[in-house]
């Protein structure tokens, strides 16, 4: 595909993304009472720039697709459209289209799209009338008229109409700083009001400097308008007299703010005013390779320092070669940090794709459910992010479908009548932890044991713990449903949502109680690429075990380690800390004997201590695929090369964990 | 010589301009602008002569920015293309009255715009 394909792609897809998030805040302030114009109209200027992108690729069907939905819009903001209840879902079911006809490359021809122009047709026949015109002129002066817009006059008017006071302000600010001023003094007007225009000028405006005639409908007092911007304004339209009378008291000029001192006269080129680069992920990817490589260098460098200086003691160069190698790894390691920090995106992102599924199977199930956003703003990579969604838009369905009860059952219990949906982000360590909470019936564990032992997948035993019973919903092979339902759909269970967060190194826990709701927790590493690891040992074989998982360690002695149960445990102040003997696992010949190290995993009920032969110390590893020749291993995440050619194999904590609950699960049936 | 300044909110849609300026031949040099804000402050930089702009933009519209632009005097010679859309009419005869020289109406062709910028440059 061509570069320039590719671009469009992009933008396409940020200006979908974007588009969706509108309609979301439409939906809200539509719900509200009160049609949000910036919405509508900044919806508007997205399906306006898609039609013109489209255009210019030559792919009718999504330029005529965009360009429906922008005449719908700009019937909606010119006031030619009244907002109706299903607007917006009729508005995301469009988006939705027009974002698979980008991804799958189609939209060449009109007759993609003929069905859905249709249904545009059909939506846009009969609803709502045109408002009636208001004149202008006389009230407002023909030379502010004449620069509005369309959109601009009909706002105007609106304003007057819901008996809005207008004002006008001008203001002077540098060359230098305009716009963060200006965006400053838009929001406190965007929270009094509505600002309808924003006219540049450079009459009676100093060297190096700008004016502005802003525009200004509010329903406050013009005294009160001016404390809130610390701006003085003149009154176009007064709600009450509607005429263009009442000044406001004189204020010192302006120009009196003006710093004395004249800006310098900018010289230096502007080719590039815009600067957003957009960057295929790909090549961030190479990049980071890269830095696993120099990571390589990094420690051959040291490593010769540290032979040099065993074999010669301290003589100036080694101890220059030690200089090199630490501001080497000083680079290395912000260089590794910067581009890691590219590779970022707030996960807001993916909650307003979440938020749609919610509210169109709310509407599907006929299910009420109120959405609660919390920790939008947290930091994920983007491709872990990307791989989450899946999973995370499974656990939602579920939650909506088998969590939530309907309406009837709701009241009957005492509940509120509309269910709520939680979901919330927050960073624990080097994770990021998603919780998507609802307040619907919970995990009924009767029902769940009865049906796991039923279906064949654990043994007959009454020796299960409600949290052992818990787990069993990620059994392959596990639904609770009586019936696949429209909602959750069939095939994928949660089984298959566990093994997806596992591969991206992730793990999901469940807690619930019953009537009460439920609570799934989807914890994520922060970044897959580069990991700091702890290099050990296990009888000859040396592993690398990535830091993230890692909570602490310890030097154990035989003494230390009791046997309950038949079962290792460590007290750990004063908490009793079961113990995995890795060799066991992978049977490793190794020596039980003499003091060894204890490396503490998992959260919760998941936590255990693996118990290790020796520690050396961290490495910055890039973790490599073992490839399908070894694709069966299981234990292991990959493989890494630790200088000098050695290649160590990562260890996969979360399988190793998996591994011995199960274990421990088959013990409690036998 | 001809420096002509795209104000323009898609970056696709820039960089498409940009090529059919560069097509005219090196002695055309393009300069990006992604809102009307950027062009304010591109202008006092750089001598231009010709700008293209975009009338739907976030901050300020492409109206007001052709209303700058010829109410200044050491700006107002400079020749102005509104990019349109056949549906925005009546903003584009807004444009016109305000001083614009020409528009054309999006999707174009690269031939069509390589016309227009040669005819309001001669002028």
């Amino acid at each position: 595909m061509s570069t320039s394909k590719n671009e469009f792609i992009s933008e396409a897809e940020d200006l979908l993304g974007s588009a969706q998030d509108l309609t979301l805040e439409i939906q809200e302030s539509i719900e509200s009472g009160k049609l949000n114009p910036d919405s509508v109209n900044a919806l508007f200027r997205d399906m306006h720039t898609l039609k013109g992108l489209s255009g210019l690729f030559g792919l009718q069907g999504i330029t005529e697709l965009s360009h429906k939905l922008e005449s719908l819009l700009d019937d909606l903001r010119l006031g030619k459209m009244g907002a109706t209840g299903d607007l917006c879902d009729f508005l995301l079911h469009n988006i939705d289209a027009l974002r698979g006809l980008v991804k799958d490359d189609k939209g060449e021809s009109v007759e993609d799209v003929a069905e859905h122009l249709n249904k545009i047709d059909e939506f846009t026949k009969g609803s709502g009338a045109k408002e009636s015109e208001l004149d202008l002129s006389g009230m407002i002066d023909d030379s502010v008229l004449s620069v509005l817009s369309e959109y601009e006059e009909h706002r105007l008017k609106a304003n007057i109409k819901d008996g809005s006071n207008i004002y006008s302000v001008r203001v002077v600010f540098s060359l230098d700083d305009f716009d963060i001023r200006l965006s400053e003094l838009t929001e406190k007007i965007k929270s009094s009001g509505e600002l309808l225009s924003t006219l540049p000028t450079s009459d009676d405006v100093p060297a190096g400097h700008i004016g502005f005639n802003l525009i200004i409908g509010s329903s406050m007092f013009a005294q009160d308008l001016q404390d809130e911007l610390g701006e003085e304004l003149d009154t176009l339209v007064s709600a009450s007299g509607r005429s263009e009378s009442e000044k406001t008291p004189e204020v010192p000029a302006r120009s009196d703010q003006i710093p004395e001192k004249r800006m310098e006269g900018p010289s230096a080129s502007i080719k590039s005013i815009s600067s957003t680069v957009r960057v295929d992920i790909d090549k961030l990817d190479g990049i980071l390779n890269t830095i696993g490589e120099l990571n390589l260098a990094k420690g051959a460098v040291r490593r010769i320092g540290q032979e040099l200086f065993e074999g010669y003691g301290y003589k100036p160069l080694i101890v220059d070669t030690y200089k090199v190698a630490q501001s080497l790894e000083r680079w290395v390691s912000a260089l590794q940090d910067q581009v890691l920090n590219i590779r970022m995106i707030p996960i807001g992102q993916i909650f307003s794709r979440l938020a749609q599924i919610i509210r169109r199977y709310s509407r599907q199930s006929g299910k009420k459910i109120n959405l609660n956003l919390f920790g939008e703003d947290t930091n994920i990579d983007k491709f872990l992010a990307e791989e989450a969604v899946d999973p995370l838009m499974h656990i939602v369905r579920n939650a909506i479908d088998h969590g939530i009860e309907n309406e009837e059952e709701r009241i009957k219990r005492g509940k509120d009548p509309e269910g709520t949906i939680i979901l919330k982000a927050y960073q624990r360590g080097n994770h990021v932890v998603v919780d998507v909470i609802d307040d619907g019936n919970g995990i009924d564990v009767a029902k769940v044991k009865s049906k796991a032992i039923e279906k064949g997948l654990v043994a007959l035993s009454d020796d299960y713990s409600n949290r052992e019973i818990m787990e069993m919903i990620f059994l392959p092979g596990f639904s609770t449903a009586e019936s696949v339902t429209e909602v959750s759909g069939r095939g994928v269970g949660m089984d298959i949502v566990k093994d997806r967060i596992s591969n991206l190194g992730g793990f999901v826990t469940v807690e619930s109680e019953l009537g009460m709701g439920t609570t799934m927790s989807v914890t994520l590493p922060i970044t897959l690429a580069i990991l700091k690891a702890l290099m050990v040992r296990v009888g000859a074989e040396r592993f690398a075990i990535p830091l993230t998982s890692i909570t602490e360690s310890f030097e154990v002695t035989d003494e230390m380690i009791q046997t309950i149960e038949g079962r290792m445990v460590v007290d750990l102040r004063g908490e009793l800390l079961p113990i995995v003997n890795v060799g066991d696992v992978f049977d490793i010949e190794h020596d039980v004997e003499g003091s060894k190290y204890v490396v503490v995993v998992g959260f919760a009920e998941r936590k255990m201590g693996f118990l290790l032969d020796e520690l050396f110390g961290q490495h910055e590893i890039v973790i490599k695929s073992l490839g399908d020749y070894f694709k069966g291993l299981k234990g292991f995440a990959g493989a890494t090369e630790i200088g000098k050619h050695e290649i160590v194999l990562v260890v996969d904590v979360e399988a190793i964990i998996e591994h011995v609950l199960i274990k421990k699960r088959e013990r409690l049936t036998v | 010589m001809g420096n002509i300044l795209i104000v323009e909110d898609s970056s696709t849609t820039r960089s498409l301009i940009r090529t059919v300026i560069e097509d005219l031949g090196d002695e055309f040099d393009a300069f990006e602008a992604e809102t009307g804000f950027e062009a304010l402050k591109a202008l006092p930089t750089e001598t231009f002569d010709l700008i293209i702009t975009d009338i739907n933009m976030p901050d300020i519209n492409g109206l007001e920015l052709i209303s700058f632009v010829k109410n200044n005097e050491a700006y107002k010679d400079i020749p102005m293309i509104i990019v349109t859309t056949e549906r925005s009419e009546e903003d584009r005869d807004r444009g016109m009255s305000l001083g614009a020289e020409a528009y054309i109406t999006k999707p174009f062709k690269a031939e069509e715009l390589q016309e227009a910028i040669r005819a309001a440059l001669k002028k």
